[in-house]
């Protein structure tokens, strides 16, 4: 069984601003198998969203080969990338681009409704237990408006999770979120990695990278760094420990 | 992405802006309504004036004389005096498709009656003409053949000329006035005709014997015009043919020479003024046209506002599996439903318009299904026409810039 999600190997990408050629991705190898929590970070400039843009077939490498599970994705034409996109991936955001003016259900159905083998009633049914699953059963009905900025985040990661994806990408999923959502969502992830989902996450704050299994750090469009992560945090004590200290805070 | 899919997204796009597609809407509203308004308004005009026309008697043949130009110079006043009442015998001898046939003699001048007096024509005619004419008597008698072969002083009046000189609610019959300082003895009065369709009134004249006329009033031996009916309105242009022949051997006209009277039928005159109709129709609608496409163009300007408004959730539609013709899709299905539900009520809009000024011009308005069709269509048109550059700026976006996009 091939348990290897994503194997890119010697990638570059030039970008052509005027004259001037800016080479985002200077070859960069890298693996990762199926269940993996990988953080990708580095300073702006560094290749990481380039990278994270590759990774989620949005944008096409200039030369070098990128297989996702099992796909070899570079001969791909651009409606068969959005088919790509559309049944192997999922997708969070910083701005978490909710609809606006529309449901929380809605958000999280529209995945499936660029999947013609998807019925009504299963999209339905799929997009419900999706937001079940981020534990915002209550809150199916609700507009973005009516939802917290971390609320809104279980709503995005729902529907990056509807079309169950071989791939879960965030880029800066916390970007927006005070310390303790931002610890919360991480839970969420936390607990979808643990269920198995190769979840692969882009920030530039350390202590977030922290949560992940492994680190990818980028500079000047290469990896400059790779390790496991050592002493991983636990969301879940986190919080725990965070209740206390409030708790100790709003005592004295 | 299926066609159920497409169609619930965009609706829901144009739910979540009310406001906006409703405005967006108006436009094609206004244009349709008023493009099927202006052809109801043409329309109506052009059955009013046919019936107008047909009540004259759409089987009547009229013969005036041509005034003839030979060699550069007009003959005027000679060549209109080429008819003659002989001609009336022929045509009534010979012709089969012409029912009856009355001469006709104008002459117009002052009327008196007591210290009241008016100006108006005086028609010298057979008894035959108000059949032609379909002219009917509302009190008193026509006069009868004795009267016109002794050049009786005898008329009927029409309802203006009564009403100038006697007032309204009297009845004339039996009374006396003076034509030209002769005096007539009034017979009959003529039921109201109104206005003609070019605006004529048609009860402005007293009809008397064409022998009192001739001789009495105009002081000519020769006629102004016939009037004949045609057996059936669909013999007029048999009838037509034969009162040419006709004349032109009484008036003993050489082949080769033009006709130096003119014949028309009444349905001739009818298509004419139709077509004339038809010319307004016309032109009304274009002008109606025009509010269409402007509100065509309103559809697309809101398009390409509503797509940049939409750049990013177009980046995250894409990103989550949206190909570039759904994308297309789906802007192209938001302007052909904004103009096929302003279509819709356009043409609601248009019928109650329609009727509104029906009532206020006390015309009647005639909705054509083709307008209603045709409008529609242009709706559908102009959706996919104005829709299509908006929607394809939509498509043509890069995703990862259509993320970020503020």
């Amino acid at each position: 069984m091939n348990n290897t999600v994503i194997e890119i190997k010697n990638l570059r990408k030039d970008y052509h601003i005027g004259e001037v050629t800016v080479h985002a991705l200077r070859g960069v190898d890298i693996k990762i198998r199926t269940g993996e929590f990988v953080a990708i970070m580095g300073t702006s400039g560094s290749g990481k969203s380039t990278m994270l843009n590759i990774l989620g077939c949005l944008d096409k490498p200039t030369a070098g080969d990128y297989i996702l599970d099992g796909i070899n994705v570079n001969s791909m034409s651009k409606d068969e990338l959005a088919k790509l996109r559309n049944i192997k991936l999922g997708f969070v955001f910083q701005s978490y681009n909710l609809l606006a003016r529309t449901t929380a259900l809605e958000n999280v159905e529209l995945p499936l409704f660029y999947d013609s083998k998807v019925s009504a009633k299963e999209r339905h049914d799929r997009a419900i237990k999706a937001l079940e699953s981020v534990g915002l059963a209550d809150r199916m009905y609700h507009m973005p408006n009516q939802l917290s900025g971390g609320q809104q985040q279980r709503v995005a990661i729902a529907r990056s999770l509807v079309n169950d994806p071989v791939l879960i990408l965030a880029d800066e999923p916390t970007g927006n979120l005070d310390t303790r959502t931002s610890v919360e969502i991480m839970e969420l992830f936390q607990d979808l990695n643990d269920k198995g989902k190769t979840v692969v996450f882009v920030t530039h704050e350390p202590d977030i990278a922290k949560y992940a299994t492994r680190n990818v750090a980028f500079r000047d469009g290469k990896i400059k760094k790779e390790f496991m992560v050592e002493e991983r945090l636990f969301a879940r004590d986190v919080l725990k420990n965070m209740t206390v200290e409030n708790i100790e805070e709003f005592d004295i | 992405m299926n066609i159920t899919n497409l169609f619930r997204i965009a609706i829901r796009a144009l739910l979540r802006n009310k406001m906006r597609s409703f405005l967006t809407m108006l436009g094609i509203i206004i244009g349709v309504g008023s493009v099927i308004a202006m052809l109801a308004i043409g329309e109506g005009s052009k059955v009013s004036m046919r019936e107008e026309m047909s009540s004259m008697g759409t089987n009547m043949v009229m013969i005036m004389p041509n005034f003839q130009r030979r060699g550069g110079v007009n003959l005027g006043a000679s060549s209109s005096m080429v008819l003659k009442y002989s001609d009336v015998v022929a045509l009534r001898n010979e012709s089969t498709a012409l029912e009856s046939v009355s001469p006709s003699v104008q002459a117009s001048g002052q009327v008196i009656y007591g210290n009241q007096n008016t100006q108006t024509t005086i028609y010298g005619v057979s008894e035959e003409y108000l059949k032609i004419r379909k002219l009917e008597i509302s009190s008193g008698r026509i006069f009868n053949s004795n009267e016109v072969k002794s050049m009786a002083k005898v008329c009927i009046l029409g309802q203006t000329v009564v009403e100038t000189l006697f007032g309204t609610n009297v009845d004339p019959v039996g009374l006396s006035l003076r034509i030209k300082n002769l005096p007539f003895q009034i017979i009959g009065v003529l039921k109201d005709k109104g206005e003609s369709g070019n605006g004529q009134d048609q009860d402005d004249l007293i009809i008397a014997p064409y022998t009192t006329v001739q001789r009495r009033l105009a002081a000519i031996d020769y006629l102004n015009g016939i009037y004949a009916s045609a057996v059936s309105e669909e013999k007029s242009p048999v009838a037509i043919a034969e009162v040419e022949e006709i004349l032109r051997r009484t008036h003993k006209l050489k082949e080769g020479v033009t006709n130096d009277f003119r014949v028309m039928s009444q349905s001739e005159l009818i298509e004419t003024v139709s077509s004339m109709t038809d010319i307004m129709t016309y032109l009304l609608g274009a002008i109606a046209g025009i509010s269409l496409l402007v509100g065509g163009i309103g559809i697309m300007n809101i398009m390409f506002v509503s797509v940049t408004e939409r750049t990013r959730e177009i980046g995250l539609r894409m990103s989550i599996g949206g190909r570039s013709r759904d994308i297309l899709a789906q802007f192209l299905v938001e302007s052909m439903l904004l103009s096929i539900m302003g279509g819709i009520l356009g043409i609601i809009f248009g019928f109650l318009m329609a009727k509104l000024a029906g009532t206020i011009m006390d015309n009647p308005t005639v909705i054509k299904t083709q307008a209603v069709v045709l409008s529609f269509m242009v709706c559908f048109a102009i959706g996919v026409f104005f829709g299509w550059y908006p929607a394809r700026k939509a498509a043509n976006l890069n995703p990862i810039d259509a993320l970020r996009y503020e």
